[in-house]
């Protein structure tokens, strides 16, 4: 278990999952900071404008520390995979490197406008570098998840000598699994993003405190959540189908279905025990799994059994992953329709027990997107590039398990502090609250700065 | 047949990496000299001199980490993992550098904390960038394309002391960056640590320009054959007496000639060593052309490529015009 591979994937996946968190968050947020500012516009409402100010603080921050930890990545596939950057560097290298100089261009360019140019560009202008910033970290989430996806269900590629070769650019974008991939990640990075704008607006409304501005937050996040949560239940439904598809050994770890047989039932809990190939404590529905998987009762959907066990993925995270993320859907359904029966009897902004609820709402997306992604790239074991190429050969081969050790040690250390620091941070500018007048925002003439991320919640001149 | 892109990717890897050594540098020379620094209020302005500017310079890491995975995938594979710790500590040791700035501005009882975090995660980063540039030009043990030795291999003579050295080259930068953007006796002390640090410089370029050669005949027959000496002989020639310039200009209380001097300085070296490596990506045993991706990777990230560095270019001459001039402590960084 103590070898170099496994060490190395527990690193990545560290640093990927901590890096992750904030993405998950500022795509969802600069969304949703170029509605409010678009909002502001078509409305004139100043709470709009407060409530986009407020944000944009906490976008700054959590930007600030997406960019740091995401320096770190793309040096993991040179020091701990580099027999994989050496063979799929051809065709995954130019994905990440436009991911890469997205979140640069943005920040050289427009994030500088959206953050201190307030008083400086006209309010279209202001509002037209939201959308831009918005647009942005779509596209960064599109080549990122363009290169997971390639991994996951490679296309467009030769293999000349060993190495991946690009033959289409096209097929490599657009290959099987991406469009599912990608609106199944953005969406839930939406709901991240709704779940923790609901949560502070309840943790203000049950304090009395920016009533106003609370209201209006707490509401658009509930009247996204009611589209997109139901949105979500048929793109993974057809999330499922396509992995069935293209990656049935992960499908089956995900269904924890052991035998290849027609009229498959849906497990909803069990323990896998993967020594013996069964499952133990099994609760499930009979011939259900074949109705969503197959979209007929008695469709045939192949089991664990059906593959060597070396080409078997680890069943128990992906299981329970799937499980986890699922189950954070289903409470966000459930909150999402407590609101809506509240909203009914005009009480939403007034249930006390329910405003003290919210607030615990929101790690249920950060949970949801990291349980979710346990659940493809472990489902996607033992290959890193799918019937390609195997994870341990992809290995750096001069690494010793101690080497990894060590490192694997020194990231854990630094990110508790920084992660911590960031997150204590992040929680006082939520308690200091929504600052009024933030339309004089915007630096006085003599400390005008360009953009940079993190300082654009630092300064508490800028906000008065 | 299709257009060569390597001599371009060479050039944008070649500039991303030398841009980023003269932006970061200063940056990270300023934050070695930090806790050094005559009071608080001197440290408070060294903050505000490179604040606005610093997260800027990252970019160029990262544009040169990218263009090396894209463009030439087989040195990435056996460049990084060569350098597994070394890089290790220069990420760790910039995460804390970045974080600082922000922390220490909104901390109260633990700005002392962020301060120490400022000071070591800048001298950590140097150091580690240091030594990548020694294990690099001393060269990699590859057998049939893979990286044959061990994550250990750079501990050596060579690599600590060319580890040293660029600690006392970014000082350097940082010290001349400072006598150009302060007055007062942070101007002076800044000064007088840029001399020291010069004296340092120069005896590390004469340690490493003997000692390079040694490491390496094809590296001797290059500067020593004839007539490439006859061709070659400019350069010594041109970083002595840029040296003799910088000196010359600090002892005159010059105000922005020194950091263009030492500027000028890194150019020079970075050429020398450009000359001693050329063409191989990893030294002495993999060419750029060896080591290069597919012409369709390569050309399908320049078109990116092309676009985004003349807006970076923009963006860096914006900012560094509008804070151009002396800080003052009036507007400090907070």
């Amino acid at each position: 278990m103590f070898d170099p591979v496994f060490l190395s994937r527990l690193q990545f996946a560290f640093l990927i999952v901590f890096h992750f968190l904030l993405p998950a968050f500022t795509i969802g947020l600069a969304s949703y900071i170029a509605v409010l500012e678009g909002a502001y516009l078509y409305t004139r409402r100043e709470e709009f404008l407060r409530i986009s100010a407020f944000w944009l603080k906490i976008f700054s921050v959590s930007f600030g520390m997406g960019v740091v930890s995401g320096i770190v990545m793309p040096f993991q596939f040179g020091t701990n995979w580099s027999r994989y950057s050496e063979l799929a560097g051809g065709v995954v290298g130019p994905l990440m490197g436009y991911e890469g100089l997205t979140a640069f261009f943005l920040e050289a360019a427009f994030l500088g406008i959206l953050l201190f140019g307030r008083k400086l560009v006209p309010p279209w202008a202001h509002f037209g570098s939201a959308v831009i910033v918005a647009a942005g970290t779509l596209f960064s989430a599109f080549w990122i998840l363009a290169a997971n996806s390639w991994m996951q269900t490679p296309a467009g590629h030769e293999i000349i000598d060993g190495r991946f070769v690009p033959m289409d650019w096209v097929k490599v974008i657009f290959n099987p699994s991406f469009p599912y991939r990608f609106t199944h990640t953005v969406i839930a990075v939406y709901l991240t993003t709704a779940f923790t704008v609901i949560g502070v607006a309840a943790w203000y409304l049950r304090r009395g405190r920016h009533v106003a501005e609370a209201k209006i937050m707490m509401t658009m996040g509930f009247l996204l959540s009611a589209v997109l949560v139901p949105v979500q239940a048929v793109l993974g439904d057809l999330h499922g189908v396509n992995t069935l598809e293209h990656q049935p050994a992960k499908l089956a770890a995900i269904e924890g279905i052991w035998e290849t047989r027609s009229g498959q039932p849906a497990v909803l809990f069990a323990i896998p025990d993967e020594a013996r190939e069964v499952n133990r404590a099994e609760i499930a529905i009979p011939k259900l799994g074949s109705l969503y998987l197959t979209h007929d009762w008695n469709g045939e959907v192949r089991g664990l059994k059906e593959f060597a066990r070396s080409d078997r993925p680890p069943v128990p995270p992906v299981f329970f992953g799937f499980r986890i993320m699922v189950a954070c859907w289903a409470t966000m359904l459930a909150l999402t329709a407590a609101a809506g029966w509240l909203a009914w009897r005009r009480r939403l902004y007034d249930a006390p027990r329910f405003l003290r609820l919210l607030p615990y709402g929101i790690p249920l997306g950060y949970i949801a997107v990291t349980a979710g992604w346990i659940t493809t790239e472990v489902g996607r074991q033992p290959w890193v590039v799918y019937g390609h190429l195997r994870t341990a050969e992809a290995v750096s081969p001069v690494l010793t398990a101690a080497d990894v050790l060590i490192s694997f040690a020194a990231y854990a250390l630094v990110y508790a502090i920084i992660f911590g620091s960031g997150l204590y941070y992040l929680v006082r500018i939520v308690q200091r609250g929504i600052p009024e007048a933030p339309h004089a925002a915007g630096p006085p003439a003599h400390t005008k700065r360009p953009a940079r991320p993190l300082s654009g919640a630092t300064s508490p001149a800028r906000m008065t | 047949m299709t257009l060569d892109l390597v001599p371009l990717w060479t050039a944008i890897l070649a500039l991303s990496v030398f841009m980023y050594v003269l932006l970061d540098g200063f940056d990270l020379g300023v934050g070695i000299l930090f806790p050094f620094a005559p009071g608080d209020d001197a440290r408070q302005l060294m903050i505000a001199s490179v604040a606005p500017i610093w997260d800027g310079n990252e970019t160029w890491l990262v544009m040169g980490g990218i263009g090396m995975f894209t463009a030439f995938p087989a040195a990435f594979a056996i460049i990084f993992p060569a350098l597994y710790f070394p890089v290790l500590a220069m990420l760790l040791g910039l995460l804390f550098r970045g974080v600082a700035f922000e922390f220490r501005a909104t901390a109260q009882t633990s700005r002392r904390h962020w301060d120490r975090a400022f000071f070591w995660g800048s001298l950590i980063a140097t150091f580690a960038q240091g030594c990548v540039l020694g294990k690099y030009v001393m060269g990699f043990d590859v057998v049939r394309g893979q990286y044959h030795g061990t994550v250990w291999d750079w501990v050596h003579p060579f690599v600590l002391a060319t580890g040293l050295g660029l600690i006392a080259g970014y000082v350097l930068l940082g010290a001349t960056w400072l006598v150009m953007k302060t007055e007062g006796p942070l101007h002076d002390w800044s000064r007088r640590m840029a001399q020291l640090a010069l004296l340092g410089v120069l005896g590390f370029i004469a340690l490493v320009s003997i000692w390079t050669p040694l490491l390496h005949e094809r590296i001797a027959e290059r500067w020593f054959s004839w007539p490439n000496m006859a061709f070659l002989a400019p350069l010594p020639i041109a970083t002595l007496l840029i040296a003799a310039g910088l000196w010359r200009a600090l002892a005159r209380g010059r105000d922005t000639w020194p950091f263009f001097a030492a500027m000028g300085l890194f150019l020079a070296c970075y050429l020398g060593l450009a000359i001693s490596l050329f063409p191989y990506i990893v030294p002495h045993t993999l060419t750029l052309w060896e080591a290069a991706a597919p012409a369709r990777t390569q050309a399908f990230l320049l078109i990116g490529t092309l676009f985004l560095i003349p807006i970076i270019f923009m963006y860096t001459g914006w900012s560094y015009w509008v804070f151009r001039g002396k800080v003052r402590g009036d507007m400090g960084y907070h």
